[in-house]
């Protein structure tokens, strides 16, 4: 049985009405996953044991009459999101063998509610990436083509969802690695108000702009995942204490009377015409849901790009730092001194990509150049949180693109990372001033590769967006991709 | 080579007292089996966060408070990045731009060459941060081991302004904080299990200059004698260095301790950049009005207060007081021990006296002291009403101190007790004196000298029978018959 079409709140009436068993459920995405995934290489570990075990406990939740939404629903996790006694790899040859022992907040809180942990997704290593080819065994393949990225870093958890091998996963966003993979995977992802989900059990890459998310198959999915995972956590001291609140409450309310702002810096000639329109052409459908088009302008976005990267890599040459090969992960053979060693284990256990995030963070960071590039680029931070909330005191939420293009092909061989980086425009302003953004599909180009569109919203306002979100998936006929069959 | 001028500042790490460290649940206690008091949070693993420990802020405030500080209600830690094996992280979580404590002030009395002298020391900044771990090296297997126990344990550093002139001068600084920090309840002080240590900035001008020399730093000093020994060894180096025509070069030195000199660490060029920016794991510190006056009203009696207590209350002198308030182990003692038996001045006599006097000897650890103020003051009250001679009450005492239990049992053991039998005493006062008419005779003619002959006599057979004073006056009024 595949269920590439079912969303978590549909398997969840299926559990609830005893149409399937939670172990039948997650007996067959294990099957999927063995039959598929040698084509996909989306997960680095798959758990068939403890994800069985699961189910029969959660099944017996369900028996009990005690189901919560996510009891007996099966899950992927994104492989830098640390699971007691299973593989937490940050697909890096670094941490290819640890085994963390403890697990993230947002694990015990999914726990909490016998969800089934189907395994592990690859991603781009530490999360620095938007291909999932810099992993450091599964390089991930776009499930609409294999010939294609998934994107990234969450490239694992977006295709084994859009291929249907898990019902929903759990990605990380930093500078849009939920949002870059969904849309190029072709479903929907959430990055939430930073501080919204705790980051206690998260491997760093950039502490500051850092956010775990749900990757699913509709917005209304996203918002029972975000239920479930967010709210203050002891652990993390910037986890917001704002009282829980419902995430779906918005899910079916329509769009009527609501200010969408398109802020025209976005819809530039860096974006792919096909991309542009279809996204302009969901803004029109908004508006023919009865909600008002606002034009507005986000002037700085020219130096998001520059900014984002030296904060992000700034705070990754320190995250990073503490693999140093003594206490855990890759150690080198070689080394005389405590120096020799740490420096050959980092060599030898650290890809190009994170060295060169590292070798640029720490050039930012050293003394004298300080003010002149990490300064700045925090000085950057406070503009946009500034333009931004201009933007918001004339629209309840924008439309983006979510990326300038659609998948590429792997052997698209891109060698000049500035060119890399310059596609992450449309996601990492978002991370910077802290805001709550999703992405879904609003159509597909002429290969058929899904196009995404982000609605951004004001700080804490996700439930708005995954219900303007939702109203626009409920007119919209999803393309399934061949999912690698 | 006279004429130098040393300047001199100090940074005094001090780790504080609370129950758990500054980031995690994990024990600050000291010592402990390697290993046993780390989690996954102070041992640096991966997507492990920091939580700042509030009772360390609110430590590291009252330290501001007891070195005269201002208080930055608006505070920021920063990451201090580096590599070496006993900071997992690879960076210290500290304070940079805005430290917890600036501006302080502490004066300091000292005496040097017979003068005594008083200066007031400024305090530049306090700030808090996180301790490293602990290495030990096996050189004999070639190998090394990382203790994580002591990772994370709150520790504050101390920076003055270059104010410091002498060695002297220094060791009456470092005493002087230690007493006030230990007074404020945020540390122990104990340099030899380095819950204190200071570094020594310092450099040498000529009067006639106008600007500072360069200055060497000498890391890691455990104990005040070796903050003194440093300090004099490099104004005798920096001095011959330049008498000679020769230039100090800015450094980082480490203390010899057997060898009584300083020797080079690491030069300027090889110094860490360590490319500080601001921690994004802890929010930003604020502290309102009102929780900056709540930790200002539990600071506990600082030394001042308590020597115009002691002054007001207890009638004892200025000196004695200084004695007792200058520790304050012995000063939360006495007022234990005044509470129990209130003679503030016998019980300041005794203390002052006979327990330091044990104490200066090794007899009493004032760190571990096996008896209780209690029992101290019973002994004075005892020798006080002439339950006991006071001859007697040391060797009570030293009875207590070697097998601390019930003093009033341990002089009716000895036969301390005075019955106050005065058929007796006569008795034997009589005896004595018919034993020895020579002095008898002696001290009639004059030479009362003796008295104290007859007097020793009379007190040893009358032991546990009558009090030193009973015994004086009836042998003086039979005498000068």
């Amino acid at each position: 049985m595949i269920f590439i079409n079912e969303t978590v709140a549909s398997l969840r009436q299926k559990l609830d009405k005893k149409e399937i068993s939670a172990r039948e459920l997650t007996q067959s995405y294990l099957d999927e996953i063995s039959k598929t995934d040698v084509n996909l290489d989306s997960f680095v570990t798959v758990c068939t044991e403890t994800a069985l075990k699961q189910a029969e406990s959660a099944q017996k939740k369900i028996d009990g009459g005690q189901a919560l939404p996510l009891t007996g629903i099966p899950l992927a996790i994104k492989d830098n999101i640390c699971t007691e006694g299973v593989l937490t790899t940050c697909a890096s040859k670094m941490l290819d063998n640890f085994i963390p022992p403890y697990s993230a907040t947002v694990i015990e809180k999914l726990s909490a509610q016998d969800a089934v942990f189907l395994g592990k997704t690859s991603m781009d290593e530490f999360a620095m990436g938007s291909t999932t080819q810099t992993a450091f065994r599964k390089k991930t393949k776009n499930p609409y083509d294999t010939e294609k990225v998934p994107g990234g870093s969450s490239g694992g958890s977006a295709a084994a969802v859009s291929a249907g091998l898990c019902a929903a996963s759990l990605g990380s966003d930093t500078g849009g690695s939920i949002r870059q993979p969904s849309s190029f995977c072709g479903v929907t992802g959430l990055k939430p108000t930073y501080s919204r989900v705790s980051r206690y059990g998260l491997i760093a890459f950039a502490s500051s702009l850092d956010q775990i998310g749900p990757i699913a198959r509709s917005a209304e999915d996203c918002g029972i995942i975000l239920n479930a995972i967010s709210g203050f956590d002891p652990h993390d001291g910037t986890s917001s204490k704002k009282s829980p609140e419902d995430f779906t409450a918005k899910i079916g309310a329509g769009v009527k009377g609501l200010k969408i702002g398109i802020p025209k810096e976005f819809f530039s000639d860096a974006v792919d015409t096909e991309v542009k329109e279809a996204v302009l052409k969901a803004a029109e459908t908004y508006k023919s849901m009865g909600a008002e088009l606002v034009d507005c302008s986000l002037p700085s976005l020219k130096f998001a790009v520059a900014a984002y990267y030296l904060i992000s890599s700034a705070e990754a040459a320190s995250n990073l730092a503490r693999f140093d090969g003594i206490k855990y992960g890759h150690r080198s053979e070689k080394g005389a001194t405590f120096n020799e060693l740490v420096k050959n284990s980092r060599s030898e256990g650290f890809g190009r990509e994170v060295k060169r995030r590292i070798m640029l963070g720490n050039y930012a960071l050293s003394s004298g150049y300080y003010d002149a590039y990490y300064g700045k680029a925090m000085a950057l931070k406070q503009r946009f949180r500034e333009e931004y909330k201009a933007i918001f005191e004339q629209c309840d939420f924008i439309i983006t693109p979510t990326a300038p293009n659609t998948a590429f092909r792997m052997d698209d061989n891109i060698t000049d990372p500035a060119k890399v980086y310059l596609a992450d425009i449309c996601t990492v302003t978002v991370n910077i001033a802290s805001l709550p953004a999703i992405t879904t599909t609003c159509g597909y180009d002429k290969t058929g590769m899904p196009i995404g569109m982000s609605l951004v919203g004001n700080m804490w306002n996700e439930a708005q967006i995954i219900g303007a979100c939702d109203a626009f998936e409920k007119t919209f006929t999803k393309i399934s991709p061949k999912g690698g069959r | 080579m006279a004429g130098y001028i040393p300047v001199i500042g100090l940074e005094i790490h001090a780790e504080l007292l609370t129950q758990s460290k500054v980031f995690c649940t994990c024990s600050a206690s000291f010592g402990g089996t390697p290993n046993s008091r780390c989690c996954p949070v102070c041992s640096g693993f991966p997507g492990t966060l920091p939580v700042i420990n509030q009772t360390a802020v609110e430590y590291a405030i009252k330290a501001g408070f007891a070195l005269n500080c201002g208080i930055n209600q608006f505070s920021v830690f920063d990451r201090k990045n580096y590599f070496y094996p006993d900071l997992p992280k690879a960076y210290q979580i500290s304070q940079l731009n805005l430290p917890l404590c600036i501006n302080g002030l502490v004066p300091v009395e000292y005496t040097e060459n017979g003068e005594k002298k008083t200066h007031d020391i400024r305090i530049n900044r306090i700030h808090l941060e996180e301790d490293a771990g602990k290495l030990t090296h096996n050189d004999l297997d070639g190998v090394s081991f990382a203790d994580y126990n002591r990772c994370g344990i709150p520790l504050i550093e101390i920076v003055t302004e270059p104010d410091i002139g002498s060695a002297e001068e220094a060791k009456a600084f470092v005493e002087k904080v230690s007493l006030l920090l230990q007074y404020a309840g945020v540390c122990d002080c104990k340099m030899e299990q380095g819950s204190l240590r200071c570094d020594v900035n310092i450099s040498i001008m000529k009067p006639t200059d106008t600007e500072l020399g360069t200055r060497a730093e000498i890391k890691n000093l455990n104990s005040v004698k070796a903050i003194g020994r440093a300090i004099e060894f490099e104004i005798y180096r920096q001095s011959k260095l330049l008498d000679m025509g020769g230039r100090v070069v800015q450094e980082t030195r480490r203390f010899d301790d057997n060898k009584g000199e300083t020797k080079s660490m690491r030069s300027k060029e090889n110094a860490n950049d360590y490319r500080y920016f601001p921690e994004p794991d802890i929010l930003q510190v604020n502290i309102s009005d009102e929780q900056l006056s709540e930790i200002k009203a539990k600071m506990p009696e600082m030394p001042d207060k308590r020597l115009e207590r002691y002054l007001a209350d207890y009638a004892i002198s200025e000196t004695d007081a200084l004695i007792i308030i200058n520790n304050k182990i012995i000063a939360d003692f006495y007022d234990e021990a005044v509470r129990t038996y209130n003679n503030p001045k016998a019980v300041c006599n005794f203390i002052t006296g006979e327990m330091m006097r044990r104490i200066n000897i090794g007899e009493i650890d004032i760190n571990e002291i096996t008896f209780t103020p209690e029992q101290l003051a019973k002994i004075v009250m005892m020798a006080e009403t002439d339950v006991i001679n006071k001859s007697n009450a040391k060797d009570v005492f030293r009875a207590l101190v070697e097998n601390p239990c019930d003093p009033e049992k341990i002089a009716a053991d000895m036969g301390f007790v005075i019955s106050n039998d005065s058929g007796k005493m006569i008795e034997v006062i009589e005896q004595v004196m018919s034993d020895n008419p020579k002095a008898v005779e002696q001290y009639k003619n004059g030479e009362t000298k003796v008295f104290g002959f007859l007097m020793g006599q009379c007190s040893k057979a009358l032991k546990g029978i009558a009090t030193s004073k009973a015994i004086k006056d009836e042998l003086e009024k039979r005498l000068s018959r």
